[in-house]
């Protein structure tokens, strides 16, 4: 009966030669890795030291001058005596139960994941605006970045660059950096075709178009792009720290491995709290800059 | 004698993914609908041949579909032709390389849009300096400039004021201005104001009047309304589907339309609005000229009616009949010099008065009313059932198509 075989079972492709192709990549990808990861890893070295640097920054600096920075930074970016306060009650909170140095650590790497992200993604999403072919070529990419699961690509990263801090930024900002590109060609995409004429037929080149009326433009919608990629870079932090990333992570894998329901709970609050700080500042930065838009009940 | 500013020659427009493959068709004379279902290409204009002249008010008009916003896109090349020649005085635009267009267009043109076009994301003030800063003239230039059109436009105060603040009919003024702060020579003006309520439209169209008369500048404008384009054109070309209709002043196109389609747009019109009184009266026929009441009476007989205008060296006097002259006959000879005793005031009406603004007077004398110049000469005169023809023909011809 082998001819009905093919009916109630999938005509699979034969065990060895499965094993062979396995066998195949990941020697090819471990030779590659071998060959070349020093060299990679060499290229990351002034992002390693600046992460390094940051990380002793925020550590070293007594607790109070960083709760007032950041304090002053975020009424700088909001305007906001409210949430300034907010920042301060959350970070003496966060110090008082004992999560002051992991949450320094993560602020910093998540700090400079999100710049990257940002720096990274704006000229992509600029990109995948001006060409319909970019766009065809990145939108795939960002599929997969997106539905495949974080620790897929966690492997090759670690493979090639070993464990720390370097593999845990890339891993995060692969994770992150979609919205932001995608929002940047949607809000570029969006401008009204009536002002870009306008600027076209005043004699705008096209860098005078992208700076002075497509960015502006696009801005609200890039703003909730970024918004979304630190809430996902922040969502990473716990699977990035299981490649050594140290920070609020940590403590969560241990607390899930351990059964701590109470070391979870709080650093997973932690998390939280500096979630919705950067939220809030990032939404009342994008409102302050886009009251224009609102016409004439807030003149 | 107008001297041509802008010509197109054969502009064609195709839209699709392969245009080029699809001109022989369009050569052959195929309709848009033939091409549409075996192509899928759209054919947008079609064979427009266009003078525009310096200094004139062209109004582009059709209803949408027809093509008349494709075409003036071409002016300024935001559009590319599939074939044709556009000529700016003896420049080929279409032949403009990338920086010379954006030249051309700082300098040469400027642009009114249909829902604005500002930006929201800058100040009045910046808006309007906005094509003097795009050709990097420094802060201090282009505001005192911008804030001068501002000015004129009516809005000065609103400099600080994002567009969202303004009401519609501010913000056209808006873009009004920042098209005429560039000092261009053309200004193309799209459905500029389509958007507008009719109260404000016609408060812009006078504007635009007003400012045409000091500016002198040469303006392509669009619109779907017919009133609009016999109210501000100097000539005006009817646009269908994509191809010329029919090429003329307003008073060509609203006495003689070339085809059922024109004479469709041109029923609904206002003619009491769009028609000077020249154009409608009828030569002078009733004109006395003599120095005494028996000369009078010759002429009076000889022109066929019981009355006549008394014109002299001075121009003209008023109005005499017949009645009168022979009463005068009977109690003094006829060689009594013509004074004002015998003729009658009647007002005069002049010939280039919309006849919206005559009809009561039209209406309300008991003769035909003379029509005079300026100076004081007689050049026709216009009558009630002169005036009933003219307003009433549009629905006598439907009547008789019916």
């Amino acid at each position: 009966m082998a001819e009905s075989s093919w009916l109630t079972k999938f005509p699979q492709m034969d065990r060895v030669d499965l094993l062979e192709i396995r066998k195949g990549l990941d020697s090819a990808y471990r030779e590659f890795s071998r060959e070349y990861g020093e060299v990679i890893e060499s290229l990351f070295d002034p992002l390693l030291t600046f992460l390094v640097w940051f990380e002793k920054l925020l550590l070293t600096t007594p607790w109070f001058i960083v709760i007032v920075a950041v304090a002053g930074l975020v009424y700088l970016v909001s305007r906001s005596w409210k949430l300034s306060l907010g920042v301060v009650v959350s970070f003496l909170a966060i110090g008082y139960f004992g999560m002051w140095d992991n949450t320094m650590r993560t602020l910093s790497i998540i700090t400079v994941c999100t710049l990257m992200a940002i720096g990274l993604g704006i000229p992509i999403g600029i990109v995948m605006a001006r060409s319909d072919k970019a766009r065809s070529v990145i939108t795939p990419m960002l599929d997969i970045m997106q539905t495949m699961p974080a620790f897929v690509y966690l492997i090759p990263v670690v493979m090639l660059l070993g464990i720390g801090k370097i593999p845990g930024v890339i891993a995060v900002i692969i994770y992150a950096i979609p919205p932001v590109i995608r929002l940047t060609n949607l809000g570029i995409r969006l401008v009204d075709s009536e002002v870009m004429e306008a600027a076209t037929a005043y004699g705008a080149n096209p860098t005078q178009r992208l700076f002075g009326v497509q960015l502006p433009l696009a801005m609200p919608t890039i703003m909730a792009g970024i918004n979304q990629t630190i809430m996902m870079a922040l969502s990473m932090v716990v699977i990035a720290s299981m490649i050594g990333v140290k920070g609020l992570g940590q403590p969560v894998l241990k607390s899930i491995t351990n059964q701590y329901f109470t070391l979870g709970l709080f650093n997973g609050l932690a998390i939280v709290a500096l979630a919705i700080i950067f939220d809030r500042v990032s939404q009342a930065y994008a409102k302050r800059t886009q009251r224009h838009m609102q016409g004439i009940e807030n003149a | 004698m107008p001297e041509p500013l802008i010509t197109i020659e054969g502009l064609y427009k195709v839209f699709g993914s392969k245009p080029d493959s699809v001109m022989p068709m369009v050569h052959e004379g195929r309709s848009k609908d033939d091409i549409l279902a075996e192509t899928g290409h759209t054919l947008g204009l079609k064979d427009i041949n266009l003078t525009i002249n310096k200094g004139e008010i062209f109004v582009i008009m059709g209803l949408s579909g027809s093509g008349k916003s494709t075409l003036i896109r071409h002016f300024n090349r935001l559009i590319d032709p599939t074939e044709g020649v556009i000529k700016v005085e003896d420049t080929d635009v279409m032949k403009l390389p990338p920086k010379e267009l954006e030249h051309f267009r700082r300098h040469k043109m400027s642009m009114v849009f249909q829902r604005f076009g500002l930006m929201p994301h800058r100040t009045v003030l910046e808006n309007v300096g906005y094509g003097l800063s795009i050709q990097g003239q420094s802060k201090a230039v282009w505001s005192a400039k911008a804030k001068e059109w501002l000015e004129t436009v009516g809005l000065a105060g609103y400099e600080a004021q994002y567009p969202a603040q303004l009401s519609g009919g501010q913000q056209q003024r808006v873009g009004l201005a920042r098209a005429l702060c560039t000092d261009a020579e053309i200004l193309l003006m799209d459905e500029a104001f389509s958007a507008l309520d009719p109260l404000i439209r016609s408060e812009m169209q006078d504007q635009l009047i007003e400012l045409q008369d000091t500016l002198h500048k040469t303006i392509i404008f669009i619109t779907h309304d017919l009133d609009e384009a016999l109210r501000i054109g100097d000539r005006i070309a009817i646009l269908k589907d994509g191809e010329m209709v029919q090429q003329g002043t307003p008073d060509e196109i609203l006495l003689n339309p070339a085809n059922d389609y024109v004479e469709a747009f041109v029923k609904d019109v206002n003619r009491a609005r769009a028609l000077t009184v020249e154009t409608v009266m009828k030569p002078p026929s009733r004109r006395i000229t003599a120095d005494t009441i028996g000369e009078a009476l010759i002429q009076m007989k000889a022109i066929k009616g019981d009355y006549g205008y008394y014109v002299n060296d001075d121009g003209y006097q008023g109005v005499v009949t017949q009645d009168t002259l022979e009463a005068c006959c009977d109690d003094a000879s006829t060689s009594q010099e013509m004074d004002d005793t015998v003729w009658e005031d009647l007002p005069s009406i002049s010939p280039d008065a919309m006849l919206e603004s005559v009809i009561p007077e039209t209406l309300d004398a008991d003769y035909s009313l003379p029509v005079v110049d300026e100076e004081g000469n007689l050049k026709g005169e216009l009558s009630k059932s002169n005036l009933a023809e003219v307003l009433g023909g549009a629905d006598k011809k439907t009547e008789e198509r019916i």
